[in-house]
């Protein structure tokens, strides 16, 4: 089998959505859906990174996400550090750009970062040779998880134009509703924000999204409703007066949900609070809720990232298409 | 022995009398002893000559809020460095910020301060101290001995205090003394982890957002104490539109209020963030385009008195960091000048309104006697060219730090030769 031409991927880090063309957002979708297949043969192992060095260098705890870009490079064959804030010299009062430079001096070619300060990745990738992906930073971007999300929905539904999509929640805090708010708009999706004021970003409408405050109007004829964590912190009186309230106006339950199409997707970011964002019956719906797909699609899109940023292109893995 | 100095064929500019002329300026020793077509008949020989050559002369420019790192801070500024910086700025006075550690509230740091400025500055340091203790906003400073000891404003810098009871008590207490109280106002809950204005780009980067609604609620508090107690109050560092209209409103009601605003305010707007540009982070935060624009049109219509150019020295460490975490403010001693050109090149404010906002406006409210060209006023000078095409370059900066918004802006404008009390403190090479 002739692999299709390469794809030039021009990019040296994958920083947030706006860098990325629409193009280029499908052609990593396509390398993504190889990496499905592939992860789903008992035999995993790629030798597509094979002598590259990974680095993920957590400063915010992390299970799922830390977990699916070890597996990805793993999977891709290169050797995986994880670097978390418990054991690095951040807490000694070593800065970010120490950190960066010490572990820089050590040639990594990918360094994933996790960073509770918005913009935390563009600064380490000022400052480091190899490519910077980032894996969340503060409330600015996700990049790979709203690539996750679209890998989801366009292998449910077989497509991203034309639909309506519903984010719900602390958009305010939320670096997943900032890049899926990108990335759905510049793939032809209506995006809806729906949440109290007091949890929207003060220039929100003017990202390119209808501002709903009330779920029954933000719901309605949705194809897709994506529910937000909402932090613990930010409840008890400082966003939003009680869990009892919040779940009440914007909790997803069966009642909220059926202003929705009939076959809308549950989508959720992880990890879920249940009885909070999202009731237990809704999110273990099998026949609606892609919870669980999410994180499937998670170390697949991760492998394409990978495999995209190192070998600045994007064609199908000829390996992994000649068995 | 005595030392004259003619300047001779200059064009003479002094706001305070609305001078715009080819003429002379005669100084003996630190004063202006003539001005006006001194010379016709040459120079007589004791006399010193500079020959200005058509050049612009002007009153040396009085920056009123500027830090300088001493003392404890000497890692990010010095007298000695941040003075030399003044005087390539073309500024002959700098109000030195007592935001210093230890925090300036006690008469033996005034006095500290001044011997260090006799000893090591090249152009007028004027001391000031912070309204409370520890700039904690709670108990006041000795604001009667202090200002004996030399303090010519009394501020809590880019703290706001909070508590109208503490500031009401300042004012009341100060005016016994007839002392200015310069305040940052901001009211701290609604600025909460905002680390810079709120609107789209905020929202794109995810960084807290600091409404401009902050600084205009304090301001407005402000003057209605100011209303109730009398007193001379100066708003420090204005940047919204409404903090505009509230300050026009005050000023048409009779109160004896004035204020200031920063270059980087009519020069720049919150787009400068860019990618997280932690140069371009300063308090109050770079507002929209349309704030902007207002700060312009308060220059103009002169609801704002002066420009300061709030100077705020941060060394590498402190900047490169991730946007929330590094620290506010920007350098500008050198840019005050050169950035506020722009006004007048952009025909929005004539080159004497500039001035005025530079000299003779901070003289008034400070009560100084320099800021203007006239008989026996210090000889505080500065001599430039406002046309000279230029490039801002922060790294050949005097300043010990260099942490410039303005860095490769291109401008016109150069400063030829500062005098300080009759002698040339710095000249262009």
């Amino acid at each position: 089998m002739t692999s299709p031409a390469a794809t030039p991927f021009r990019h040296r880090h994958l920083l947030g959505i706006d860098d990325l063309s629409p193009d280029e957002i499908s052609a990593l979708l396509d390398l993504s859906d190889e990496y499905v297949d592939l992860n789903r043969r008992p035999e995993k192992k790629l030798s597509r990174l094979r002598g590259r060095t990974q680095i993920n260098l957590f400063f915010e705890t992390s299970t799922r996400t830390k977990t699916s870009f070890e597996l990805a490079g793993k999977r891709l064959g290169a050797d995986v550090i994880n670097m978390s804030v418990e054991g690095s010299a951040i807490k000694k009062g070593e800065t970010l750009i120490d950190t960066a430079m010490t572990l820089n001096a050590m040639q990594p070619d990918v360094m994933v970062i996790r960073h509770s300060d918005s913009g935390a990745a563009d600064l380490l990738s000022q400052k480091v040779n190899g490519s910077v992906i980032n894996a969340g930073d503060g409330s600015h971007a996700h990049p790979t998880q709203a690539l996750l999300d679209a890998l989801t929905i366009r292998r449910r539904l077989g497509h991203l134009q034309g639909l309506t999509v519903a984010i719900c929640g602390d958009i305010l805090h939320s670096r997943v509703a900032r890049s899926n708010i990108q990335l759905f708009g510049k793939m032809g999706a209506l995006v809806r924000v729906v949440a109290p004021p007091t949890l929207l970003p003060a220039a929100v409408g003017r990202l390119g999204v209808e501002v709903h405050h009330d779920m029954v109007s933000g719901l309605k004829n949705a194809d897709i409703v994506m529910m937000l964590r909402l932090q613990s912190e930010r409840m008890k009186g400082a966003f939003v007066p009680s869990i009892r309230e919040y779940f009440r106006y914007y909790g997803l339950d069966r009642d909220k949900l059926a202003h929705a199409k009939p076959d809308a997707l549950i989508m959720h970011p992880g990890p879920m609070n249940r009885g909070v964002e999202i009731d237990t019956e809704v999110a273990d719906d099998i026949n609606r809720s892609v919870i669980r797909e999410q994180v499937e699609m998670g170390v697949a899109v991760r492998m394409a990232c990978l495999d995209a940023l190192v070998h600045q292109q994007l064609e199908q893995p000829a390996e992994a298409a000649a068995r | 022995m005595t030392q004259k100095v003619a300047y001779t064929n200059a064009r003479l500019l002094d706001p305070a009398t609305a001078m715009d002329t080819r003429g002379d300026v005669l100084t003996v020793d630190g004063a202006i002893a003539d001005v006006g077509s001194l010379f016709p008949d040459g120079v007589p020989d004791d006399c010193a000559k500079v020959d200005c050559t058509g050049h612009c002369l002007a009153p040396g420019l009085i920056d009123m809020m500027a830090a300088l790192g001493e003392p404890g801070r000497e890692h990010k500024e010095t007298i000695a460095a941040g003075t030399r910086a003044a005087a390539a700025g073309g500024i002959t006075t700098v109000v030195a910020s007592p935001d210093t550690r230890p925090i300036m509230d006690e008469i033996a740091l005034v006095e500290f301060l001044e011997r260090q400025a006799q000893s090591s500055g090249v152009v007028k340091v004027l001391p000031t101290a912070t309204i409370t203790k520890g700039m904690a906003g709670q108990e006041m400073t000795e604001i009667g001995l202090l200002a004996e000891a030399g303090a010519v404003l009394f501020t809590d810098c880019y703290r706001s205090i909070a508590n109208p009871q503490v500031l009401r008590r300042a004012l009341s207490y100060a005016s016994t003394f007839d002392a200015l109280i310069a305040h940052h106002t901001e009211v701290p809950e609604l600025v909460g982890d905002g680390v810079m204005n709120d609107g789209e780009t905020a929202t794109r980067l995810g960084l807290g957002g600091i409404p401009g609604a902050a600084e205009t609620i304090m301001l407005e508090r402000d003057l209605r104490i100011v209303e109730l107690t009398g007193g001379r109050y100066h708003a420090a560092s204005i940047s919204t539109a409404n903090s505009v209209a509230a300050m026009k409103h005050a000023k048409e009601k009779g109160l004896r209020v004035t204020c200031g605003v920063a270059p980087y305010h009519f020069a720049l707007n919150e787009n400068e963030v860019g990618h997280y540009r932690t140069f371009a982070k300063v308090s109050p935060p770079l507002r929209s385009e349309t704030d902007r624009e207002a700060i312009v049109s308060g220059l103009v219509d002169g609801t704002i008195d002066i420009i300061a150019s709030h100077h705020r020295p941060e060394d590498p460490e402190a900047k490169r960091l991730p946007f929330a975490q590094a620290a506010y403010g920007a350098v500008g001693l050198e840019t005050l000048f050169l950035v506020g050109l722009e006004l007048h090149h952009k025909g929005q404010l004539p080159l004497l309104d500039l001035l005025a906002r530079l000299t003779i406006g901070p003289a008034n409210i400070l009560g100084l006697p320099q800021g203007r060209l006239k008989r026996e006023a210090p000889a505080d000078l500065v001599i430039f060219n406002p046309a000279t095409p230029a490039r801002i370059d922060a790294a050949t900066f005097q300043s010990k730090s260099k942490n410039s918004p303005f860095d490769q802006r291109p401008v016109q404008g150069r400063v030829l030769r500062t005098v300080v009390a009759g002698a040339t403190v710095f000249e262009a090479s």
